[in-house]
């Protein structure tokens, strides 16, 4: 057992991105590079912050960052271009 | 040594608030407790007190500022009662998860329906899972000492849980009695400035109270579990120091006419005192009567009751409040610890003084009968006994 604060104090800041969460995940969303016209509707709806921005000029779509994704499907739901797709997890 | 003044039981509360230097105080007023924040208004306006009043919208919102003061290392106090406890309720678990030395004067009034505005016990005794320490004052001067002891007892570095200080509604709150109130010199020695763990602070973020897995959480318990038991400790040291300091004498446990007692009735708050008398008119008579005061609900005095129940053989339970479908939360909780006792006395529960029904010395003298009986018997009959109840449909 590490040691904990009293008052579940947590001294160092930013601390959270060391927690995965992606893993409570069942199913995930996986884009379609071509389909991807940088639009970044699903960057703005990501209530967890796990896309990665699409960059238009550089022709960058957008990343997911399954490391904190819990596969809510918002970004699927949302994207105009069907460039996303919702798949099961593979254990 | 400090001042004589006549004073209610809420500016008793509201001195001690001033005289312990608190920095916040966050408070939304309630029957019988509004006198606290507006005498605390007063020493604010009157350039006696360098404080913060926040008036906010509700209970709810005051003890979530007392928690966000507190977090940022201020000294907190507020008062509340009743319903406004209950409307405090959620946040009153936060403050001592996130082991916060606030300290709350609650003037003890009756919870709704029907709404009553006087005194019973209900409200703080529904509070005592909240991770409060719990005092009940039996005379404004109890008020008052309860309060500055209840900063350092909250305050110690072994300890750091908030502390609840309980005094009767109108009985107390509204009562006007002699108070000696000490002198700010002989407070500030014995209540240093509070110096916190964790300090919320811009320049070096934190974060409290944070997300509790079932990996940690139980372990955060603990720790909660361990601040109680060691409060223990520091009550005792703390009310030494308190004598030593300014000669009033505080025990967990106080007993009266106790030694060769057969029954003792075992009270809290205003109506020990009218135990006590109705003790000395009862052994007039020749009846081998005592009482015994509890000062500490929470940490329970386990020690003291175990020491109390050996000298008896009734032992009383006057319980001011009523937990549904069982009976009188004192009786149960004394019922607990004793337990595991070897030799224990007979023990009988007195619901008793509800929503203000006045608690007369008669009223002891019907517990006595009944206790008397038992003896007589050799065996408890009824275990749970309303005293002072009126015939109903």
């Amino acid at each position: 057992m590490d040691k904990v604060n009293i008052g579940a104090v947590i001294t160092t800041p930013g601390s959270a991105l060391n927690y995965k969460t992606g893993s409570w995940r069942t199913l995930k969303p996986v884009l379609d590079e071509a389909k991807c016209k940088f639009c970044n509707i699903c960057w703005q709806l990501c209530p967890d912050s796990a896309i990665e921005q699409a960059d238009a000029k550089a022709k960058k779509p957008i990343k997911i960052d399954y490391d904190y994704c819990k596969g809510c499907g918002i970004c699927v739901q949302e994207c105009p271009f069907n460039a996303l797709e919702m798949v099961e997890e593979e254990k | 040594m400090g001042v004589k003044q006549v004073v209610k039981g809420n500016f008793a509360t509201a001195v001690a608030a001033k005289l312990a230097r608190v920095d916040v105080v966050p408070a939304y007023p309630i029957t019988p407790s509004t006198l606290f924040p507006e005498q605390i208004s007063t020493y604010i306006a009157n350039g006696e007190m360098d404080a913060e009043l926040l008036l906010t919208e509700s209970e709810h919102s005051a003890m979530s500022a007392a928690i966000g003061a507190s977090a940022s290392g201020a000294r907190v106090a507020t008062a509340t009662a009743s319903q406004g406890l209950k409307l405090m309720s959620e946040m009153l678990f936060i403050a001592s998860g996130m082991r916060l030395p606030i300290v709350t004067a609650v003037g003890n009034r009756a919870l709704s329906a029907p709404i009553n505005i006087w005194c019973d016990h209900q409200d703080t005794i529904a509070e005592r899972d909240s991770g409060w320490l719990q005092f009940y004052a039996e005379n404004n001067q109890n008020a008052l000492d309860l309060m500055l002891m209840a900063f350092k007892i909250s305050e110690d570095r072994r300890v750091l849980l908030p502390s609840m200080v309980g005094l009767d509604a109108f009985v107390l709150t509204h009562t006007m009695e002699g108070v000696d109130v000490p002198l700010q010199e002989e407070v500030d020695e014995f209540l240093p400035p509070y110096k916190p763990v964790y300090t919320l602070d811009v320049k070096n973020p934190m974060t409290f109270g944070s997300f509790g897995t079932p990996a940690h959480y139980m372990e955060f318990k603990y720790q909660q579990w361990e601040a109680m038991e060691n409060a223990q400790k520091v009550i005792d040291e703390v009310f030494s120091e308190f004598y030593e300091k300014f000669g009033r004498k505080y025990e967990k446990v106080s007993e009266y006419r106790t030694d060769d007692a057969d029954i003792i009735i075992l009270t809290m708050g205003s109506m020990s005192g009218t135990a006590r008398a109705a003790v000395d008119s009862m052994r007039e008579k020749g009846i081998k009567v005592g009482a015994a005061k509890l000062t500490v609900l929470r940490p329970f005095p386990f020690k003291e009751i175990k020491m109390l129940a050996r000298k008896a053989k009734v032992l009383a339970v006057a319980d001011r409040n009523i937990s549904f479908g069982f009976g009188g939360a004192v009786f149960a909780e004394i019922a607990g610890a004793l337990i595991n006792e070897k030799e224990k006395p007979m023990l009988i529960d007195f619901i008793i003084g509800l929503g203000g029904r006045d608690i007369t010395q008669e009223d002891f003298y019907k517990i006595a009968e009944i206790s008397k009986d038992a003896i007589d018997k050799g065996k408890v009959e009824k275990m749970i006994h309303w005293i002072n109840l009126k015939e109903v449909q």
